[in-house]
């Protein structure tokens, strides 16, 4: 069985990021770039389901800018089998990368596809949902724990109050929470072995997808700062003070 | 006044965040080992066995080995970046740094026998290639007048002397050792006679006693008395002879790569002490808008990104095979006052916090200071280049 993994070229989680000054969007000039967290655990799930045997190969996806295949080649040193890069210079949308991932899937027939729940960038929270539904595969998303039961794949999920274990008849597309795993480190032999490693070299044309952006972002504001706290002496102060910032 | 011809051949330098994957995996790997790791381990005076074991593991103390022998066989540079990172990370190096000072030495004098004999195990983390014994108490920086004796009876070599400073031998499988094998009177120039031995130290039964020095930092060195041990003749690495040669040719190597490291230091008290100074709130304001405060991290990080520039040059070119030894001391002093200056800085950022132990300021700090004297220190540098570069009278 074949896993597809998307991995996403994501502003790094450390970077203090800043808002442009026209507000047109977030400034990525310069500013170091890393593959989304929750792909990391993606990759690490679908590496660990091909040393255990129940997979074959393991296949990194990225769509994004050419150096995206930065990402890709840090999912083959991590230890994926190949490559594909879908290039687009267009800021992409959730549906439109779900209409290039299902594309993919019907190329490469992948057992299973797995996803970040969202990317840190956009915490859009849409595509894996998006592609589940236009494959027709059932979906496991939030995935705390993923085991391989024959063609079944059981799914912990994370959801509000609790854990919800689901089965899914495979071929499905399961979404990565963050205490799925912790992902590995690439050596440095597999740094090496990375780079000898195919990437197949796609535009979102030769998928037929049009990745015309369909929402129009308005403007991107930082958050307002936090103002400092106040002490009350008594609950009386308390309710005229809420009173007074008008939240009751 | 540089006065070597025009590099027309156009020696290339990489800038910004080279080799980004390896920095990356190495940064992974320091992500496991906190400040709190490293307090802990100087507090019990161990040795970083677990942090070496896992970069050893991890194929990044081998990257200088070729792959023939099961390294990756990368450039120097790449050794620079994965010293830089760890101790960009807070962490140090020197428990493992010796490996890459001294794999060109390894490399280019040793035999093909030695090679297959020992660098797949250094490759694979299975031997410990961590000790070099040049310095000695009476001769110090004097390095010809080393007083270290071997003499050649039969198939081995026995061995007379002491040596100083010999970090981490207790803690290393091999050991280089610079010895004396032709008495100075016998000799046309002083830096004839002198051989570089290979000890293996696993199959040493006597005639080598270790005494650990307690150190300002944790710094696992030795002083090591040589009573007639005896390393077989087929550990000479070259000729006999040559060794004072085969030495300096591994120094432009290693001054590159402990400029990674002090490189490493001064970005970590710069980001620290940058972070903290925008926090941190007296008297009303962050203390970072003062200038007292501002300007010193300013000009540390100034003086960073000069020594950044250099090391990057003095690699490029010892990987072009071209002569490189004024960037590559010009390098290691820059770098070294580069990540002092950024120490103080840091420490005065943080006030009295920068001596709370817990806030690991004050052991980079120390670790910080020691590299403007070991391994070489700064006035030697400065009489290289006053002497070598600009042709000023000789001091020795
Ligand atoms: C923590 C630590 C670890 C070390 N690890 C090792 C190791 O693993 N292996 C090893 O072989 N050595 C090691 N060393 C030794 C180190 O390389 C030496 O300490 C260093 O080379 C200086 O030698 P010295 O201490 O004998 O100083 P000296 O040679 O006595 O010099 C003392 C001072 O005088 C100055 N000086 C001397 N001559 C001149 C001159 N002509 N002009 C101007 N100034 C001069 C020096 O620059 C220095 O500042 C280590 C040292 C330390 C502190």
């Amino acid at each position: 069985m074949k896993i597809l993994v998307a991995v996403k070229r994501v502003v790094d989680k450390d970077i203090k990021i800043r808002v442009k000054p026209d507000q047109s969007g977030v400034d990525l000039a310069n500013v170091k770039m890393s593959m989304n967290p929750f792909d990391e655990i993606a990759v690490e799930e679908a590496l660990r389901l091909r040393e255990k045997g129940q997979a074959t190969e393991v296949i990194a996806v990225s769509i994004g800018p050419a150096q995206a295949a930065e990402t890709i080649r840090t999912a083959l040193a991590m230890g994926a089998d190949r490559g594909i890069l879908v290039k687009s210079d267009t800021a992409l949308e959730p549906l439109a990368v779900a209409k290039i991932l299902k594309a993919i899937v019907d190329q490469e027939q992948p057992g299973l596809v797995i996803l970040g729940k969202q990317a840190i960038d956009d915490d859009s929270n849409q595509t894996g949902q998006m592609l589940a539904a236009l494959t027709g595969w059932p979906q496991g998303t939030f995935a705390s724990k993923l085991t391989l039961e024959g063609s079944d794949v059981v799914v912990t999920r994370e959801v509000d109050g609790g854990l919800q274990t689901v089965k899914l008849r495979g071929p499905a597309i399961v979404t990565t929470d963050l205490r799925l795993n912790e992902p590995r480190y690439a050596s440095l032999p597999n740094i090496m072995k990375a780079k000898k490693k195919p990437i197949d070299e796609k535009t979102p044309d030769a998928y037929g997808v049009d990745v015309t952006p369909r929402l129009e972002v308005l403007k991107t504001i930082e958050p307002s700062s936090r103002q400092a706290g106040i002490k009350v002496g008594s609950v009386t102060e308390l309710v005229g003070k809420l009173k007074e910032a008008g939240v009751i | 006044m540089d006065q070597r011809v025009t590099d027309t051949e156009m020696t290339m330098v990489p800038l910004g965040e080279d080799y980004p994957e390896i920095r990356a995996g190495v940064r992974a790997i320091c992500d496991k080992y906190p400040g709190a790791y490293w307090r802990k381990l100087e507090k019990d005076d161990e040795y970083a066995d677990d942090f070496v074991n896992e970069l050893s593991a991890s194929g990044y103390l081998g990257a200088l080995i070729p792959e023939e022998y099961g390294g990756s066989g990368l450039p120097l540079r790449a050794g620079c970046v994965i010293l830089e990172e760890i101790h960009y990370s807070g962490g140090s190096a020197a428990a493992c740094h010796a490996q890459m000072y001294m794999m060109g030495t390894m490399l280019r004098h040793g035999s093909e026998e030695q090679k297959q004999r020992y660098l797949p195990g250094i490759a694979a983390g299975t031997i410990r290639f961590q000790a070099f014994g040049v310095t000695e108490p009476t001769t110090g920086s004097d390095t010809t007048q080393l007083k270290t004796r071997a003499v050649r009876q039969g198939d081995k070599y026995v061995v007379n002397g002491q040596k100083i400073w010999t970090s981490r031998a207790h803690k290393s499988d091999l050991m280089t050792l610079l010895v004396r094998t032709t008495a100075l009177d016998q000799v046309k120039r002083r830096t004839d006679g002198l051989s570089v031995l290979l000890v293996d130290l696993r199959a040493v039964k006597s005639g080598l006693t270790m005494r650990r020095i307690e150190t300002m930092i944790n710094h696992q060195t030795n002083e090591l008395f040589f009573d007639d041990l005896e390393v077989p003749v087929e550990n000479l690495i070259g000729e006999e002879g040559q060794g004072f040669r085969y030495i300096l040719d591994g120094m432009n190597a290693e001054r590159i790569l402990v400029s990674g490291e002090m490189l490493g230091d001064a970005r970590y008290f710069i980001a620290r002490a940058s972070k903290y100074a925008g926090e941190r709130v007296v008297f009303g304001n962050p203390i970072g808008k003062n200038q007292g405060i501002q300007f010193p991290i300013a000009r540390a990080y100034a003086e960073w990104k000069a020594a950044d520039m250099v090391t990057r040059a003095a690699a490029a070119l010892f990987q072009a095979g071209k002569p490189c030894g004024e960037e590559a001391n010009t390098a290691k002093l820059l770098a070294s006052e580069a990540a002092w200056h950024a120490g103080e800085a840091c420490m005065q950022t943080f006030g009295g916090f920068a001596a709370a132990k817990e806030f690991d300021i004050e052991r980079k700090w120390r670790e910080a200071r020691v590299y403007q004297i070991a391994p070489i220190s700064t006035n030697m540098i400065l009489a290289y280049i006053g002497q070598h570069v600009l042709g000023m009278p000789r001091s020795y």
